[in-house]
């Protein structure tokens, strides 16, 4: 298969990006896109050893955050063909294979496009708000060596597997690049529903459910109205009941206030 | 220096030792942990487990990873489960048995009592995750669900669908986050190990560069933990990460920390076969699969030659045309025989030309009887998730035909030699996890990197780590203005001005398959002397290749993913010869390292209890020197040593 590749290239933080357009060919059905981007950044090696290319100003081999290449890190992101992961339904984008476009077809490819997100180079962005997010209550506060015996907390089985259709998020940041305010709803919905569902997460829910919205407001995330355009996005199927899982835990926080 | 071996065993009966040491320890009051400063480098279930638990503690802690966030770490990958020694499907499990089928799945080539130790906290394990809020499978009663695993014949793994590594890992994310938000730990996200600094003859901090601005910079501390994980991306293509490597490791061991069995690596039976040459990583299937899913080939050629023309499908060969073969040569353990004697076993059939695909290197893995008798939904439920990643890869839905497997390297036993308090050869420099070599001997059983890497981290490390620094508390913090530092960051400094001076034709990529080829070849799941020989000599040629022929484009005071990638290969290269030497030094079989030298008339792998009863530890003697084999004797007080059985 053959492609040609519109690709945001952007040296750091500060400078200016702009699109470059790539011919690649060889492709095979199987590659993954990924792998793809693995073949254009040797192509882009090789010419750069080009003296000629280089007084040009060749940009080099392609920046890309991936880490597993099989859908659970989290790393990988990119908006391609202006959709958050590519064209497949919830995939990450090391799991979108090539058999997915038409061959000769020209392919997009961007950052995710969020103000939290600042682009570091090329296609990688900064998700650290995230971590910040967690970190300001996405937690059971247990210490090590304090815990009982694990069947003394009866969970039923439908319990722990909603619990876990939340806990199955992997902060890739795909519903914040898809939602047109920039909401980390999703991604916060999702720790916040997942501990909230189960009884060890039940004293801090209140208390969690608001640090962690407050955290994200602070860090520039915008609010959702409910287009449901993360969870059609979100490679996991992460549903929007956590969200409302949230809102329901937020509330009782502000009577509680 | 074979003096520096001393492994630190405790004395007692085997159950008692644990406790026997734990009261040993020197403890260290509140007030003074918080004068104490800890590097953690790594995040995965060793190293975020022991940063929070250390945190907790009071330590000041700094941690460190490669990727953008602690919970990108490789362990998240890890899917079947966690094993744990809590016998609550009364199927007469216990610590002594957990022990027990570690020991004999590592073929007795690791540590009694470490691995006792490792039995007897699993428990607690399960126990810390659960009130961490990990949605472990349950039963419909409340309790928790467990499964079974290779190696073993009871029920004692825990899990969460095929995410337990996810789940685990995101716990202990969180405790880090909770430490991070308590101020007792500082993150370094984006940050890489460059060297280990030694000072009077102890670690005292790093060398890292920041991957985002490229500048290197300098960390002190009172000790050192490294959680950094394995090796196996010397092969290039594996199950790891792709970011996954041995860089921090073999740095310490260039400043003196032994490196002990480097040549044990873990051969997975079920990973998606390769296709192709533009393939960069294999993909794993949950070894969970086998407990229901059944290993076959065709037992003649005639069927395989039409499946690699496509004329048949798998579904319509029938039952008395096929041969399941580990149900046939291992009756008792089934499809459910360790790691290692599934993967040659598939090798044995390839080798013979039963292979399905067309590249020869590929067996069936069929849930068809799985199917009929647990119906579709409870399928589903144990296994859904890996089926449609199966079927996202390869287009080919496990529903109808089987899966195709095949062997990939996955893991690696081998790793930083360490004490029973995990200490390394150098005073004050620790490991971990995957990074050390201690608990897994020559092949590990599934769901048990889990339980070492949060064993390590949450019960044993913050325990043992206070013995040293109860002599350090009244240490002032290190300081990273001295000559120790200063030369240690200058030879980094020079290492990358010597990359980027070679100004080469080959992209890093490019040496780095030519490394895996020569590894998978000769270094692989069969090995020979000659093979070896040939191994270091390709090897020695391929380091040449690179360190005059690599290109990097771009500058080092950027984010440079070529530059990042060439500074590991600059070690996979070295890595992969002291993998080789071990390899030819240990002529026996055993685990993951067969020798076809040493082996059974019945093709099964030879020990040789009587030689190489004991853990290679090699010394670092200098560029271009031969390494030092120094050895700690295994001895075995309280079990019998047997041949490995997985027949009846």
């Amino acid at each position: 298969m053959e492609f040609n590749l519109k690709i945001w290239r952007q040296q750091n933080a500060k400078a200016k990006g702009h699109f470059e357009t790539y011919h690649i060919s060889g492709i095979e059905e199987d590659a993954s896109f990924l792998e793809m981007l693995d073949i254009l950044n040797e192509q882009l090696i090789h010419e750069g050893q080009d003296p000629v290319a280089f007084e040009k100003g060749h940009s080099g081999p392609v920046s890309f955050d991936h880490d597993c290449r099989e859908g659970i890190c989290g790393a990988c992101s990119l908006y391609i063909d202006g959709r958050a992961h590519g064209p497949d339904d919830h995939v990450t984008t090391c799991q979108l294979f090539m058999r997915h476009f038409k061959d000769g077809a020209t392919i997009t490819v961007e950052p995710w496009r969020s103000a939290a997100f600042p682009v570091i180079k090329d296609l990688v962005v900064d998700r650290g708000a995230f971590d910040k997010i967690l970190q300001a209550g996405g937690f059971i506060s247990v210490r090590t060596g304090s815990a009982q015996d694990a069947n003394n907390i009866l969970i039923p089985h439908e319990t722990a597997e909603k619990s876990m259709d939340a806990a199955a998020c992997i902060g890739c940041g795909a519903c914040v690049a898809t939602c047109k305010n920039g909401s980390a709803m999703l991604f916060v919905g999702a720790r916040v529903s997942s501990l909230a569902l189960l009884p060890q997460g039940r004293p801090e829910a209140a208390a969690r459910a608001r640090a962690m919205v407050a955290k994200m407001d602070e860090l520039g995330f915008g609010n959702c109205t409910n287009t449901r355009a993360c969870e059609m996005e979100c490679p996991k199927g992460i549903s929007v009941d956590h969200i409302a899982r949230l809102n329901r835990e937020f509330l009782k926080a502000k009577f509680r206030q | 220096m074979a003096d520096k071996l001393i492994s630190k065993i405790p004395d007692g009966p085997l159950a008692e030792k644990w406790t026997k040491r734990k009261s040993e320890i020197r403890l260290v009051s509140p007030n003074n942990k918080r004068k104490l400063e800890i590097i953690v480098v790594g995040t995965g279930l060793g190293g975020a487990s022991a940063a929070a638990s250390l945190g907790e503690l009071g330590y000041n802690v700094k941690v460190f990873c490669i990727s953008d966030s602690p919970r990108r770490a490789h362990s998240i990958a890890a899917q079947g489960g966690i094993n744990a020694a809590k016998n609550y499907q009364n199927d007469n499990d216990s610590v002594y048995r957990l022990f027990y089928d570690t020991i004999k799945g590592g073929d007795y080539r690791s540590r009694e009592a470490n691995v006792y130790r490792l039995a007897e906290v699993s428990a607690a394990i399960i126990d810390q995750c659960v009130a961490q809020g990990i949605p472990f499978a349950r039963e419909y009663g409340g309790y928790l669900a467990n499964r079974s695993f290779g190696g073993v014949q009871v029920s004692r793994t825990f899990y969460a669908r095929g995410q337990t590594g996810q789940q685990l890992l995101l716990g202990a994310y969180a405790a880090l986050n909770r430490q991070i938000a308590a101020g007792t730990v500082t993150s370094y996200p984006r940050y890489e190990m460059m060297d280990l600094v030694i000072v009077d003859g102890q670690a005292k901090g790093i060398i890292a560069r920041n991957l985002v601005t490229g500048k290197l910079e300098r960390f002190g501390a009172h000790a050192v933990v490294i959680a950094t994980g394995g090796y196996g991306n010397t092969y290039f293509l594996s199950t790891n990460a792709m970011n996954s490597n041995g860089s921090a490791a073999w740095q310490c061991y260039k400043k003196g920390a032994y490196f002990a069995n480097p040549c044990f690596a873990q051969i997975h039976p079920t990973c998606i076969p390769r296709h192709g040459d533009q393939q960069c990583k294999l993909t794993l299937m949950s070894e969970s699969l086998r407990n229901d899913g059944r290993i076959w080939v065709p037992n003649n050629l005639d069927d395989v030659k039409k499946l690699r023309n496509h004329e048949i499908k798998a579904s319509e060969i029938p039952e008395d045309r096929r041969d399941y073969y580990l149900e046939r040569r291992y009756p008792a353990f089934g499809n459910l025989v360790p790691r290692d004697v599934a993967s040659r076993a598939a090798k044995e059939r390839c080798d013979a030309g039963y292979g399905v695909n067309e590249t020869g290197q590929a067996v069936f893995l069929d849930f068809g009887d799985a199917i009929k008798r647990l119906g579709h939904q409870r399928v589903a439920e144990r296994y859904g998730n890996l089926f449609d990643m199966y079927e996202k890869i390869t287009n080919s839905s496990p529903w109808e035909e089987p899966m195709m497997i095949y062997p990939a390297i996955h893991y690696t036993m081998g790793g930083i030699w360490v004490d029973y308090d995990l200490q390394t050869t150098v005073p004050g420099l620790y490991a971990i996890g995957e990074a050390n070599f201690s608990d897994h001997g020559g092949n590990r059983l599934g769901a048990s990197a889990l339980m070492q890497g949060l064993a390590d981290g949450y019960f044993i490390l913050p325990v043992t780590i206070g013995d040293y620094l109860s002599h350090k508390f009244a240490e002032p913090k290190t300081d990273v203005h001295t000559q120790e530092f200063d030369d240690a960051e200058k030879e980094v400094q020079e290492k990358i001005d010597r990359l980027f001076a070679i100004k080469g034709h080959q992209s890093v990529d490019s040496i780095h398959k030519k490394l895996g080829n020569i590894m998978w070849d000769y270094v692989g799941m069969a090995r020979t002397e000659a093979g070896l020989k040939t191994a270091i000599e390709k090897i020695d040629e391929l380091k040449k290749e690179f360190w005059s022929d690599v290109c990097i484009p771009g500058s080092q005071f950027e984010f440079n993913q070529e530059l990042e990638k060439a500074i590991r290969l600059a070690d996979f290269l070295e890595i992969g010869k002291l993998m080789a030497y071990d390899a030819l030094n240990r002529q026996e079989s055993c685990g993951g390292h067969f020798r076809e030298e040493s082996q059974t008339e019945e093709g099964e792998a030879k020990r040789d209890d009587k030689n190489f009863m004991y853990v290679a530890a090699w010394e670092y003697k200098g560029e271009g020197k031969v390494p030092e084999l120094h050895k700690e004797p295994l001895k075995y007080e309280f079990i019998e040593v047997k041949t490995r059985n997985y027949k009846d």
